[in-house]
């Protein structure tokens, strides 16, 4: 008898590198190497500090980066569509909002002030699914229901609506397309404890129900922590650590020193920081990046770069 | 002393969203006030600062009562408050290289001869690389830039500091990296805090009061 197959990855991204060319030939390198995957069902959390390099990659993932950005390496759909080497043309016209829907960050600056959210709602399933009145008053309803999104506040504008509400309205124009994969780019920023919470439910509650995947990138580890099956953590550029999320938050914990760092700084924990900076993506040092700042580095680490085995990227862990 | 009586504030005179609200902080005391976003607490907190004039009510600062908000605010209580807010890039001019973001309170009062050693100082202070102070702000990041802001909150020496989601935008530990720059600043020169926010288990670790919105306005 063949063994039941596992269905391919929604996402799957390997060796994925982007770096911006400067003036005077220089090169910042945003991102470098990373590799991962995501099942159908699961969800990732990429976290970091800002300027990590997390943001970059989710750029690179929708293909928003700046012209002077040359990336490497491939981010696959589950159909095989290359996101790293699509034109334009393709990733306007079949992916975004289609094969990846975009939770953005700030869904108040992202919904359109002077259009009430249905008309919104209107637009986004008219263009993504095709659909014409009559059908698309209803359509539009159903699309908002989905997020949750009360039908009492379809005709107000954005600025009527709660952080909350807002929110939801951008969910549910993520979820339109019925796009396999979602991409949330600090999702929760500046909204009220509860709130996190609520609207990580709400979109993992997507994910799972209906074989989605996502990712998210964020700063927040109590919003990582709530809907995450793995958490990722990028340190200059890299992924240095990933691992199931139960054992990153719970025992044994974090591997790696950073990553250690990173949630003893939380008030529930420590509060300590991590000491020193992280070093300028223009200009790297040798070794590990974290050698400076890490009480275990040595005479290899300050040398040699540690590689990504075992879901960890460090010589000591 | 840092009182608060009876303050009405907002930018839509028929539904301000302050409303009626007191408080109190002793010298060296940190109060974290905690509240849902919207709930004026943003607005209080520019009151506070001075840079926000109330409709009613009043603020006395150290026994003088303020009579004059924003430009009017006289130099020696302006002076006296350092103000840190949630979005560094709404909060810095973005033609200004970091060195002169925070020296900014220091030429503003005369005190450009000073301005060079002082600037030094407190970026070592707020654990900002020299290298960095030559950049503007589209060249360093929320958190480098937000080091920036507080450099420039402590630049007069303030006797009292507001944090008004200081940490909201930024990474665990350079949260608790700036938390520990305002203490480290509150140690030495007994400044009182007003940490605005809405994370009680980040107030709580870092105040030694907290208090909830709905305390502090009327009904
Ligand atoms: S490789 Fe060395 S310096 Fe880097 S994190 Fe591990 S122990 Fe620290």
């Amino acid at each position: 008898m063949t063994p039941p197959a596992t269905p391919p990855p929604v996402l799957s991204v390997e060796e994925l590198s982007v770096r911006f060319r400067m003036p005077a030939g220089r090169y910042v390198e945003a991102v470098t190497g990373a590799t991962f995957a995501l099942a159908p069902g699961e969800s990732l959390a990429l976290v970091g500090e800002s300027g990590c390099g997390k943001s970059v990659l989710a750029s690179a993932l929708l293909g928003l980066l700046p012209g002077n950005a040359e990336t490497a390496g491939s981010a696959r759909l589950a159909d095989g569509l290359d996101l790293l080497a699509a034109d334009e043309r393709t990733l306007a016209r079949t992916v975004r909002g289609r094969r990846v829907g975009l939770v953005p960050q700030s869904p108040a600056a992202h919904l359109t002030p002077v259009r009430t959210i249905r008309s919104q709602l209107e637009e986004t399933v008219r263009e993504l699914t095709g659909t014409r009145p009559p059908a698309l008053r209803a359509a539009a309803e159903a699309a908002a229901e989905r997020a949750a999104f009360p039908a009492s506040h379809l005709d107000r504008h954005p600025h009527e609506l709660s952080g909350g509400l807002a929110q939801r309205a951008a969910t549910a124009l993520a979820l339109v397309g019925d796009a396999p994969l979602l991409l949330a780019d600090e999702p929760t920023t500046g909204l009220d404890r509860d709130l996190v919470l609520r609207t990580v439910d709400e979109l993992r509650a997507h994910t799972r129900a209906d074989g989605r995947a996502l990712l998210m990138i964020t700063h927040d580890l109590a919003a990582a922590e709530r809907i995450a099956d793995t958490v990722a953590v990028m340190y200059a550029g890299r992924i240095v650590e990933i691992t199931p999320a139960a054992a990153f938050f719970g025992s044994p914990g974090p591997r790696h020193p950073y990553a250690r760092g990173l949630l003893d700084a939380l008030p529930e924990r420590a509060f300590a920081p991590v000491p020193g900076a992280p070093p300028e993506l223009g200009a790297l040092p040798p070794g590990c990046a974290f050698a400076a700042r890490c009480a275990a580095a040595d005479q290899l680490c300050r040398t040699r770069r540690p590689a990504l085995t075992g879901g960890v990227a460090c010589h000591h862990a | 002393m840092l009182e608060l009586k009876d303050i009405t504030a907002g930018y839509d005179r028929r539904a301000p969203v302050v409303r009626g609200a007191h408080l109190t902080l002793r010298p060296g005391e940190s109060l974290g006030l905690l509240g849902p976003s919207g709930c004026g607490k943003s607005t209080l907190a520019r009151v506070v600062a001075l840079l926000h004039r109330p409709e009613r009510g009043t603020v006395t600062l150290d026994g003088h009562a303020v009579t004059g908000f924003s430009h009017r605010a006289p130099r020696s209580l302006r002076t006296a408050v350092g103000v840190v807010f949630q979005q560094p890039r709404l909060a810095a001019d973005p033609r200004l290289r970091l060195r002169d973001l925070v020296a900014e309170p220091l030429r503003a009062t005369g005190r450009r001869t000073e301005a060079a050693a002082r600037v030094g100082e407190l970026a070592e202070r707020v654990g900002l690389g020299a290298d960095l102070l030559s950049r503007r702000p589209h060249e360093v990041s929320d958190g480098q830039l937000q080091r920036a802001c507080l450099a420039r909150a402590l630049a007069l020496r303030p006797r009292w500091l507001v944090c008004d989601e200081m940490t909201a935008m930024l990474d665990a530990s350079t949260t608790a990296a700036l938390v520990a720059v305002v203490e480290d600043y509150r140690d030495r020169t007994g400044a009182g805090l007003l940490a605005v926010g809405h994370d009680p288990v980040l107030l709580g670790r870092w105040c030694g009061r907290t208090t909830h919105w709905n305390e502090i306005v009327k009904d």
